[in-house]
């Protein structure tokens, strides 16, 4: 079922929580909220759930106006951070809750919490009490309970962020398939930008009760909307300059900018791994040092020094790094080989200004 | 060595405060025999005492268990001027000597206030009767059952009701489903505190209550009567069936306690 979000608004006393968001969750699809806490994410799940009421704009469920529809009737599941499982109630006792509640004939209760235990891998767990399940185990009940009655919509709020690391991960991927057998149109909640990324079909970014860009993780991650975006989404390196004569001159790095008036200040971004970074000083034509070194499992980052003192990140592969066998502390040369500038609010650049290639001088001597 | 004289000094000062004037009572009880002991405990003003006490226990722990579960969930929940002031004078009683309790209930529905003369055109008759005992006795036990549920509720904080309603439940489902029996354990031991008090409690009901032989004399101010009067055994005797009544209930609850931890760790 389709869930669409009209000029939304929630505030708290004085405080705007969520601000005009407007947004669809078409159906079937695994859709992520991503954002820093304290930005209005968790209020626009709660809202579509109906445990809020908004302070204006329109939820629709399935093509149908819910504002009005308390939360037990709007048929959502719901799965809270912090598991909310009831204690006094047995694993199977907790996901026929709803069920009882719903006058589900025993006969059917029954088969269907059997489903959903196989379902969710918790097959032999039903006697057990929540305090006796691990956090994993926990989030799964959570997850089947909310499933039972067949919500037209499934809501979790930061659902793994109560397990350890290596659980998550587990879950995500589990939640990925069950999502995938199940279909149902899910919105999920994260401050995780990697678990968006991962679990989500499209990411939602929040900041400050507003809504920052929608897009697929590839989208959000290459063409960030906002500086947010582009700040809170991977690590980017950001710089500030004025265009002069259609060249931001940053340092002793040119960007040209022929499409933006002169004087304009403008953010210049760019990623790591758009940042070449060789060993022999005159290979690319910046110089810089080598200030640190970090392992990333994957890959290396390094962060280099220019001569003027502007800190950039770069991302080399391993292969790569064992090639040149660098050391802190000595003389290298980089190239920044793609940048775009970043959207600023007051300011637009035609969009050709925007995902350019920048051929930052020759790859070979 | 420090440990063993930490220890002894634990015992001592049990020996000295609990076991000690335990023992003693227990012996003096039956200093004139079974069958005086049996005599002082069945005489129809000792159970009548009995009964009084049993009565106002009853009503009281009902009645706390009601309001002291409303004004928890108050407290907790909502947020409205004055809560943290109410919050504050919540444990009042505590500070307050049962006796300025009693005489404050006197000053106030005293045949020449206003609430006096209400009841009194009403024929009620709440001084020097059931209904100023169960007051005084409301006074020294309102704090327990609050002062049991407030944390609770601030752990427990809201997520499982709001699952519950998510799952379609009603409030008055989300209330006898989930609130309560996430609260049990409170109510268990705002209960025990409230009984074992309400059956101890003596200054405040002997102001309002009069002493009245057989009318109005619990337990606790026949023990009392029975000493002024120099019957040693009967004040004794009383003394020791209240001792065992309380010891009973604690008892039950520590079983019920270590029950429903036997149930979590076979479970497991």
């Amino acid at each position: 079922m389709k869930i669409e979000v009209r000029g939304l608004t929630k505030q708290f006393g004085s405080v705007q929580a969520v601000s005009d968001v407007s947004f669809t969750v078409k159906e079937g699809e695994l859709l992520g909220l991503l954002g820093p806490s304290g930005s209005g994410k968790t209020t626009v799940l709660r809202l579509i759930a109906g445990l809020e009421t908004p302070s204006g704009g329109d939820i629709y469920i399935d093509g149908k106006r819910v504002n009005d529809l308390s939360v037990q009737d709007r048929n959502i599941g719901f799965v809270f951070q912090h598991y909310a499982l009831f204690k006094h109630l047995t694993v199977f006792e907790n996901i026929a809750f709803g069920l009882k509640v719903k006058k589900w004939k025993p006969a059917e209760i029954e088969p269907r919490v059997a489903e959903l235990l196989s379902l969710m891998s918790l097959d032999s767990l039903e006697h057990r009490y929540p305090h006796q399940l691990s956090g994993g185990q926990r989030q799964r009940v959570a997850i089947a309970r909310s499933l039972a009655s067949r919500p037209s919509v499934l809501l979790l709020d930061e659902p793994f962020g109560a397990v350890d690391a290596k659980v998550r991960q587990e879950l995500r991927e589990w939640l990925i398939r069950l999502h995938d057998r199940l279909n149902v149109t899910s919105l999920f909640v994260t401050h995780d930008q990697e678990e968006a990324m991962e679990v989500s079909g499209r990411i939602i970014v929040f900041s400050k009760g507003k809504l920052e860009q929608i897009g697929s993780p590839a989208e959000v991650y290459e063409e960030p909307a906002t500086e947010f975006v582009a700040r809170f989404i991977g690590a980017m390196n950001i710089l500030e300059g004025q265009v002069l004569n259609g060249v931001v001159k940053i340092g002793s790095l040119e960007f040209p900018a022929s499409n933006i008036s002169d004087h304009v200040h403008v953010q210049v971004g760019f990623r790591p791994y758009y940042v070449k970074v060789a060993e022999d000083p005159h290979r690319y034509r910046q110089p810089a040092t080598l200030r640190h070194i970090y392992f990333l499992g994957v890959a290396y980052r390094l962060e280099i020094e220019t001569g003027e003192g502007l800190i950039l990140r770069s991302r080399m592969n391993k292969e790569e790094f064992r090639q040149y066998r660098l050391e802190v502390g000595q003389p290298v040369s980089f190239a920044v080989t793609h940048f775009r500038f970043l959207p600023q609010e007051g300011i637009s650049f035609p969009s050709s200004a925007s995902s350019q290639l920048f051929d930052a001088g020759p790859l070979t001597p | 060595m420090m440990r063993r004289l930490f220890i002894g000094s634990v015992w001592f000062y049990f020996a000295l405060l609990l076991i000690g004037p335990i023992l003693y009572l227990a012996v003096q009880s039956f200093d004139e025999g079974i069958a005086a002991f049996w005599r002082e405990v069945t005489k129809p003003e000792a159970l009548h005492g009995f009964m009084l006490t049993l009565e106002i226990t009853a009503i009281v722990l009902v009645m706390n268990l009601v309001f002291g579960t409303i004004t928890a969930l108050v407290l907790v929940r909502q947020h409205f001027a004055g809560r943290t002031v109410l919050s504050g004078v919540i444990d009042l009683p505590f500070s307050v000597s049962p006796v300025i309790a009693g005489f404050m209930l006197i000053l106030l529905f005293g045949p020449e206030t206003i609430l006096g003369t209400f009841f009194g055109t009403l024929g009620v008759k709440v001084l020097f009767a059931m209904p100023a005992m169960v007051l005084a006795t409301l006074f020294a036990t309102f704090p327990f059952v609050v002062r049991e549920l407030t944390p609770l509720l601030q752990t427990i904080g809201t997520d499982t009701e709001e699952a519950a309603r998510t799952l379609g439940a009603n409030e008055w489902q989300v209330f006898l489903k989930v609130t309560l029996p996430m609260l049990r354990w409170g109510f268990v031991y705002g209960a025990t505190l409230t009984v074992a008090r309400a059956i101890g409690e003596f200054g405040a009901v002997l102001v309002v209550s009069g002493n009245i032989l057989m009318l109005t004399q619990t337990a606790t101010l026949h023990i009392y009567q029975s000493y002024v009067d120099f019957n040693y055994v009967g004040a004794n005797a009383v003394a020791l069936t209240l001792l065992a009544v309380s010891f009973a209930i604690l008892t039950v609850l520590e079983l019920a306690k270590a029950k429903s931890a036997a149930i979590v760790t076979s479970a497991n």
